[in-house]
C-alpha cells in the first residue's frame, strides 16, 4: 500500500464540479420563505398588508384630529361655531403647491385627506383607527383561537379512539350551528358591543384550527420519531406539545391568514347589522354602516373604509395562498 | 348505499334536535323575566307563569315545545309585531328570501360555471385573467358592498331600478339583491371550475383521449366537464349556507321582509325579542343541516369513491 500525500493530487479547478442547487438540501423554512417571496402575488399580499397594519397605527397620529373629536371653528363674524360637516377631502399645502387657488373657507387651513363626515369628525384618523380596531379584534381572537383549536385537534387526534370519536362528535355539533344563530344567542347574554364580537368569533372559528391540528396529527404520529420517543419514555404531554407541535406549524399558519380575513368580516358584519362596535368607537364595518347611512349627501364616506376592507381581504388571501403552497410545493414549481 | 344515506339521515336529526334543545334551554334560562313587573303583581306573573307552563321541568317543556313545532307554531313574538303569531310572519319572509337567495344561487353558478369554463378554455387569455378579477373581486368585497354601490348608481343616481324592494314590480326589485348576493357565489364557482379543468385538462386521461383521436368539444363534454363538475357540488353547500349570512344585511338595505331581516330585527332592536330568535336559530340550523346533507348525499351518488371511503369512518 503507498501512502498517499497531498502532492499526489492535482486541483482540476471548479469546471467540472456542478452543483445541484435545485435540488440541494436546504433548511425547511428556508426554502418555504425562498418560495414565498419567489411569488409576485405573495410579495404584494404582504406588502398590502403591512402598509395597512403601519397606516392603522401610525395613521391616526399624522392628523391632528382625534378619532372623536369633532372640529370646529368660530366664525370670526357672527362668533358662532361651525362644525366642519362633510367636507370634501382637502390638502391645503399640496394646493398650494400646485399652484391652486386657495380656499377662503374657514376650514381652509386645515388637512383633511379623506374629507369629514356629518358630524364634523376627521375621516382619515376615523378609518386608520377603524382599521386597527378591526385588525386588533382579528389578531387577538384568531391568536385564542389557534391555541384552543390546535389543543384540541392535537388531543383529539393523539388518542384517537374513544377519546377521538366523543371529540369529534362535538365538533360535529358544534360545527352544525351556523354563526349566525350564535350570535344571536350571544345576543341574548350579552351587551352588544365589541365582547359580542369577540366571543362570537371565538366560538366559531377553533374549529377550523381543530381539524387541521388533528389532521396533521393523525399523519405525524404515525412517523418513526413518535414512536422513538414513546419508546423512550417521553410522556404523551411532551409527544403532543414539544414533538408534534412544532411539525404542525405550517398549515396552521395558512389557516389564520384565511380566518383573519374571515374575522374581519364577520366583525364588519356584525358592526353593520348593529351589534358590533358601538359609537363614538369605530371600525371598518361600523364606519361602511356610517357612510351607508350618509351615501345620499356624502357619498365619498363611504370609500375609504371599504377600500381598506377590500385591501385587507385581498392581502390576507393572497399571502395565505401564496404560503400554502410555499409549504407543500409541487415538483414543477422548484 | 342504503345504509350509507340511513346513517347519514340519523345524524343530521339527531345534530339538529341536540341543537334545538341547547337553544331551547339557553333562552329559557336567560336571565330577566318576560312579564312587565311594573303593571303587574307577583301573583299574577306566579299565574301567568304557571299558565304558561314557565315552572316545568325544561324536558317537559322542550318536548311540548316541540309538539307545537311540529304542528308549525313557533308561538307568539314578545316584542316584534305587537306579538303576531310567528307562523304566518316566518312563512311570508321565509318565501321572499328563498325567491331572492334561489335565484342568486342560480345566477351565481350558472354565470360562474360558464366563466370558469371560459377561462380554462382560454388559459392566460383575456377570458381568464378576467376570471381571476372576478374571482378576486368576490372574495375581497362584501355582498351588502356591492348592494350598496348598484343601489347608489342604479336606482338613486340613475332611477332604473326601484330604491327599496317592492313586491308589486317584483321582477325589477330582485334584480339588485340577486345579482350582489350571487357576486360571491359566482366567484368561488368561477375559481374552482377554472382550477378543476385545469388540472383535468393536463391529466393522463385526456392526453390519452386526444391520443386516440378525440378533440373539440366532444373530449371536452365528455371527459373533462363531467369530472370538472362533480368537486363543484362540493363547495355550492358552503356557499348556499354564506348565502343565507350574507342575506341578512342585504335585505335589510334593501328593505325586503325576509329571515335575514326578521333576525336582525329579532337582535339588534332595543328589546330582542327571544320567541323569534329561538325560531329562527332553528330554522337556520335545520336549513344548514339539511343543504349540508343533501349536498353529501348528492355528491355520495356522483362519485362512489365517497361511499367506500366514508365506511372507514373519516373523510
Amino acid at each position: 500500500m503507498t501512502n498517499y500525500t497531498e502532492k499526489d493530487f492535482v486541483l482540476l479547478g471548479e469546471r467540472d464540479i456542478q452543483t445541484d442547487t435545485n435540488f440541494a438540501s436546504q433548511p425547511y423554512w428556508r426554502g418555504v420563505f425562498k418560495r414565498f417571496f419567489a411569488k409576485k402575488r405573495s410579495v404584494v399580499g404582504l406588502i398590502i398588508v403591512l402598509v395597512i397594519i403601519v397606516l392603522a397605527f401610525f395613521g391616526p397620529l399624522l392628523s391632528q384630529n382625534g378619532y372623536r373629536d369633532i372640529t370646529s371653528v368660530k366664525d370670526p363674524e357672527t362668533g358662532k361655531e361651525i362644525v366642519a360637516r362633510g367636507l370634501d377631502p382637502q390638502i391645503p399645502w399640496l394646493d398650494k403647491l400646485l399652484g391652486k387657488e386657495a380656499d377662503d373657507g374657514l376650514f381652509a387651513d386645515k388637512t383633511f385627506l379623506f374629507g369629514t363626515d356629518d358630524l364634523g369628525r376627521d375621516l382619515w384618523t376615523r378609518t386608520w383607527y377603524g382599521a386597527r380596531v378591526s385588525l386588533l379584534i382579528a389578531f387577538v381572537t384568531i391568536f385564542i383561537d389557534v391555541i384552543i383549536g390546535m389543543t384540541y385537534g392535537l388531543v383529539s387526534g393523539y388518542f384517537g379512539g374513544a377519546v377521538d370519536s366523543v371529540m369529534q362528535r362535538f365538533v360535529e355539533i358544534a360545527n352544525s350551528v351556523p354563526r349566525l344563530v350564535i350570535v344571536s344567542v350571544l345576543a341574548i347574554f350579552m351587551p352588544k358591543g365589541i365582547g359580542l364580537v369577540i366571543v362570537a368569533l371565538l366560538i366559531t372559528e377553533w374549529i377550523g384550527m381543530s381539524k387541521i391540528a388533528r389532521a396533521e396529527m393523525l399523519k405525524i404520529k404515525e412517523m418513526e420519531y413518535v414512536l422513538a420517543g414513546r419508546t423512550l419514555g417521553a410522556s404523551n404531554f411532551s409527544i403532543i406539545f414539544k414533538d408534534v407541535l412544532p411539525n404542525t406549524v405550517g398549515p396552521i399558519i395558512t389557516q389564520v391568514m384565511f380566518s383573519i380575513p374571515t374575522a374581519i368580516f364577520t366583525e364588519a358584519f356584525l358592526s353593520f347589522v348593529g351589534v358590533g362596535i358601538m359609537l363614538p368607537e369605530c371600525s371598518v364595518g361600523s364606519l361602511i354602516e356610517d357612510g351607508f347611512n350618509n351615501i345620499t349627501t356624502l357619498p365619498y364616506q363611504i370609500v375609504p373604509p371599504i377600500i381598506v376592507l377590500a385591501l385587507l381581504m385581498l392581502g390576507f388571501n393572497f399571502i395565505g395562498d401564496g404560503l400554502r403552497e410555499a409549504l407543500a410545493p409541487k415538483l414543477d414549481d422548484m | 348505499m342504503k345504509k350509507y344515506v340511513f346513517k347519514r339521515i340519523l345524524t343530521a336529526v339527531i345534530t339538529l334536535l341536540i341543537i334545538t334543545f341547547l337553544l331551547f334551554t339557553l333562552v329559557r334560562i336567560m336571565p330577566g323575566n318576560p312579564f312587565p313587573s311594573e303593571r303587574m303583581t307577583d301573583e299574577a306573573i306566579a299565574a301567568k307563569r304557571e299558565e304558561m307552563g314557565l315552572n316545568d321541568n325544561i324536558f317537559v317543556q322542550f318536548w311540548n315545545y316541540m309538539k307545537n313545532v311540529m304542528k308549525g307554531d313557533f308561538g307568539k313574538g314578545t316584542s316584534l309585531y305587537n306579538g303576531a303569531p310567528i307562523k304566518t310572519v316566518l312563512g311570508k319572509s321565509l318565501a321572499n328570501s328563498f325567491k331572492i337567495g334561489g335565484i342568486a344561487i342560480l345566477l351565481g353558478t350558472f354565470v360562474g360555471l360558464v366563466l370558469g369554463v371560459v377561462a380554462a378554455l382560454n388559459r392566460d387569455k383575456f377570458m381568464d385573467v378576467f376570471c381571476s378579477v372576478v374571482s378576486i373581486l368576490g372574495v375581497c368585497v362584501p355582498a351588502y358592498v356591492f348592494l350598496i354601490f348598484l343601489q347608489y348608481n342604479f336606482a338613486y343616481k340613475t332611477t332604473l331600478l326601484p330604491y327599496f324592494f317592492d313586491s308589486r314590480r317584483f321582477f325589477e326589485s330582485t334584480i339588485i339583491p340577486s345579482v350582489s348576493m350571487s357576486l360571491f357565489t359566482m366567484s368561488t364557482i368561477a375559481r374552482f371550475t377554472r382550477n378543476e379543468m385545469v388540472e383535468i385538462m393536463d391529466s393522463d386521461y385526456v392526453l390519452l383521449a386526444e391520443s386516440k383521436g378525440m378533440y373539440g368539444s366532444k373530449l371536452i363534454t365528455r371527459h373533462v366537464l363531467r369530472n370538472a363538475l362533480i368537486p363543484v357540488v362540493t363547495v355550492l353547500a358552503p356557499l348556499v349556507v354564506d348565502l343565507l349570512t350574507g342575506a341578512l344585511v342585504v335585505e335589510k338595505i334593501y328593505g325586503i321582509q325576509g329571515i335575514g331581516k326578521l333576525m336582525v330585527d329579532a337582535i339588534s332592536g332595543e328589546g330582542i325579542d327571544y320567541n323569534y330568535v329561538l325560531a329562527l336559530g332553528i330554522l337556520y340550523s335545520a336549513l344548514y343541516i339539511g343543504i349540508m346533507l343533501i349536498v353529501d348525499l348528492v355528491y355520495g351518488l356522483l362519485d362512489p369513491r365517497i361511499r367506500i371511503s366514508s365506511k372507514g369512518g373519516d373523510k
